[in-house]
């Protein structure tokens, strides 16, 4: 099976800069969500449209961001 | 097949060692060849099990590549049981790639040149570039002949410890460059989100330079050309005539800025610390330096 459908853009959450990624494979949808100025992926999630993975990757997102203290 | 950036031709950007990256087009081309192995190391540790490259097998760097009781790299025993059971033998070619631009593919790069593994090779723009270039991907495990092999003793000249790191904030004598985001450099963040190694202290070694790994990477994920490599870690004072010694968080960004000094730019004295800020920030009386 090929890769399709990717595409990225960029989000502004709890003051990150995120960028999201998503494409398609074998009729499912992959999203993950990256620090900008770390260059890490650190959520993800699939789904049966892109919308969906993309909304449950961007849950796990926030989550994680309004959980890493800045000092 | 999706069009993505023109890339300059690796053979063309002016590296001291041009054999130590692959294409992707290169990799499409010798996904049958029984002399190369490719292998997808992530952060991620569930991403090949969402898609890899048809044909490469999966390491885990958390239980593959780490001893799991005390921290270290593997041994040199496991490191070739490893390598055999995955089909790689002494005189095959291993490609590496994984998510993060490369990140643990780089870090075992590194410990494949530790054990003295000739021929061993990145994947230019790793996971993301092949995803992004609609390339095929395979959900099935590889199969795999097991092979003979022999590790040599591991190589310590690109390994830092903790005293090697130690002296040289006392000397000076060696560039210390810190591969983390400029948040962790400050302090203002101990790790980056959703990683869950962390220390007790932010900041960073005194008189290290701040260079981010992600700099030496274009938008695709793969390597910059050698002159624009070299305005940056020169235009940060790090040099060719000086040892240099590298970090990260835990080792596995610095081990890609280590790949780029080494063998992309060609500095002779390269080593990696990979204990890092998780070794020294945790350490009661250590010296840091903090704005």
């Amino acid at each position: 099976m090929n890769t399709h459908d990717y595409a990225t853009r960029d989000l502004e959450i709890h003051g990150w800069t995120v960028r999201v990624t998503s494409y398609a494979t074998g009729g499912r949808y992959h999203a993950s969500v990256e620090s900008v100025d770390v260059g890490a992926r650190f959520a993800r999630a699939d789904g049966a449209t892109r919308e969906e993975a993309e909304s449950i990757a961007l849950d796990k997102a926030r989550e994680r961001l309004a959980r890493t203290p800045r000092r | 097949m999706a069009q993505t950036q023109t890339a300059i031709p690796i053979e063309q950007r002016g590296y001291a060692d041009p054999r130590v990256l692959v294409s992707t087009e290169w990799v499409a081309g010798h996904l049958n060849d029984p002399n190369v192995r490719i292998v997808e190391v992530d952060v991620d540790t569930t991403s090949y099990d969402q898609g890899h490259v048809p044909g490469a097998v999966g390491w885990n760097w958390s239980t593959q590549l780490c001893d799991p009781v005390v921290r270290d790299i593997i041994p040199q025993a496991q490191f070739a049981r490893l390598m055999g059971e995955s089909g790689i033998g002494n005189d095959t070619t291993v490609v590496l790639y994984g998510d993060n631009n490369n990140w643990f593919a780089a870090w075992a790069f590194w410990q494949l040149k530790i054990y003295g593994h000739e021929n061993v090779v990145l994947m230019d723009g790793g996971r993301k570039k092949w995803l992004e270039e609609g390339r095929e991907l395979s959900m099935e495990p590889a199969a795999v002949a097991p092979r003979s092999y022999t590790a040599n003793p591991p190589d310590l000249s690109l390994r830092a410890f903790l005293p090697d790191v130690q002296a040289v904030v006392t000397s000076r004598s060696a560039s210390l460059v810190d591969m983390r985001s400029p948040q962790e450099f400050t302090g203002e963040i101990l790790s980056p989100p959703g990683l869950p190694e962390t220390c007790q202290r932010g900041g960073h070694i005194p008189g290290a330079a701040n260079i981010p790994w992600g700099k030496v990477c274009n938008e695709d994920g793969t390597f910059k050309t050698a002159d624009e490599l070299r305005a940056i870690y020169e235009g940060a004072g790090v040099t060719p005539d000086r040892p240099v010694i590298t970090y990260c968080r835990i080792g596995e960004r610095s081990s890609h800025s280590w790949f780029v000094l080494k063998y992309l730019l060609g500095y002779g004295d390269v080593r990696n610390y990979d204990g890092s800020w998780t070794e020294w920030g945790n350490l009661v009386g250590a010296p840091v330096e903090k704005p």
